[in-house]
């Protein structure tokens, strides 16, 4: 059970292992704030979705599945997209299309498809929570390296001293890429050397 | 077989796809219900402290018979400027800003932008330092939006950087509605 949630933090993360969601994960992490907005509006959409689809998944004919997964995802994506127009005017602002486009990130469908239509309501309500919090972590990760470099601030309080000069790069298009490619070679570095040391100590037990 | 066949998968598949549809417009209505009131409220919010932003003296703001124009007056009922909704298409979609500009029609009082969908950080940044250059801006002859250096004279506005389309855009819009209210209103 608790291996379904874990998975999506590290061994399954969405934006360094699996790199799903590459759209928001690029376009929106200017500001950490940011990242962490659309890291929750996707991680509602997503357990939501998977729960739902779960619950219905002995009913879809199986030639339809798609169309109906993608209704149920949109009727989500919306809410939220109402929900934070209600209730967060400024963050839905900045966010602008991106948070409807949560309807075409492949991570949701993908979960739906590939985890939630083959198992139980439990385990997919855990395997979507698990993933939306890799996902949202790692948009958080994102977001907080481009603004610490491109904007010298964190969740928008200055931490860099007056002399810092902002790398504007950070906050552009390239920047993303920068960023992204960086971390990934930063997760893949730290999976291998834990994998390495986990063999060891299996090799030393069984020795 | 025709027969099985309808009797079995096309009915099947129309049925389950018209329930969750259903199941999805009732939510929907739900969630409509509940925000709209609240999204409209947040829009006029929005509107009317653009306005105390732009004219802090303001008493009595009204709209005039041209949409999206607002006749602001002081406490002693004197005319203090106008303010206007322009709208204009930004680098990712419609950029909307309400501008504030005295009687004359000469110098702009302020700029606030309502709605942008332009890329965080980037196009999005018009709301920033960017709109502050329109306090006290010369709007006698064209707004002009200048790129890799100060403004030195009157009438320019430095864009920002990596995003001259946003910004020129907020320059266009402005510029288009600037010319239109000077028509109205019948201001040389």
């Amino acid at each position: 059970m608790l291996k379904d949630v874990v998975k999506g933090l590290w061994r399954e993360n969405p934006i360094f292992v699996q790199v799903l969601g590459m759209c928001p994960a690029l376009a929106v992490t200017t500001r950490s704030i940011f990242g962490l907005s659309m890291g929750m509006a996707t991680t509602f959409v997503l357990v939501s979705s998977s729960v739902v689809v779960s619950l219905i998944r002995k009913a879809v004919p199986p030639q339809v599945r798609i169309p109906m997964y993608t209704v149920v995802i949109a009727t989500f994506v919306t809410a939220a997209d109402y929900f934070l127009k209600a209730n967060f005017f400024e963050i839905s602002k900045a966010l602008g299309p991106y948070v409807p486009l949560i309807v075409v990130n492949c991570l949701i469908l993908g979960r739906a498809e590939a985890f939630a239509s083959k198992n139980g309501v439990l385990r997919s309500f855990l395997d979507a929570a698990g993933m939306g919090i890799g996902f949202t972590a790692g948009l958080v990760i994102l977001g907080s390296a481009r603004e610490l470099l491109g904007a010298g601030s964190l969740f928008g309080v200055r931490v860099m001293g007056e002399g810092f000069t902002n790398w504007i790069i950070m906050v552009l298009p390239a920047g993303a890429f920068i960023t992204l490619g960086l971390l990934v070679g930063v997760f893949n570095l730290a999976d291998q050397k834990i994998k390495k040391d986990t063999a060891c100590h299996v090799t030393e037990k069984s020795g | 077989m025709i027969k099985n066949f309808f009797k079995s998968d096309v009915i099947k598949m129309i049925s389950a796809l018209a329930v969750v549809g259903v199941f999805s417009a009732i939510t929907l209505v739900f969630v409509y219900e509940y925000s709209m009131p609240k999204i409209e409220e947040n829009i006029r919010r929005a509107t009317d402290e653009g306005i105390k932003s732009i004219f802090p003296e303001a008493d009595t703001v009204e709209e005039m018979k041209h949409k999206g124009v607002f006749e602001v007056r002081g406490q002693d009922k004197n005319l203090m400027g106008y303010a206007f909704i322009a709208e204009g298409n930004g680098y990712q979609g419609p950029i909307q800003v309400i501008a504030g500009v005295d009687p004359g029609l000469r110098t702009m009082t302020g700029l606030q932008i309502l709605e942008s969908q332009e890329t965080p950080g980037l196009g999005a940044e018009i709301a920033g330092d960017f709109r502050k250059q329109f306090s006290g801006l010369s709007v006698v002859d064209e707004i002009e939006c200048i790129k890799n250096r100060e403004p030195d004279k009157p009438g320019e506005i430095e864009a920002i950087t990596g995003a001259t389309i946003s910004s020129q855009a907020v320059v266009n819009m402005l510029n288009n509605r600037l010319a239109e209210l000077r028509d109205k209103l019948g201001v040389k």
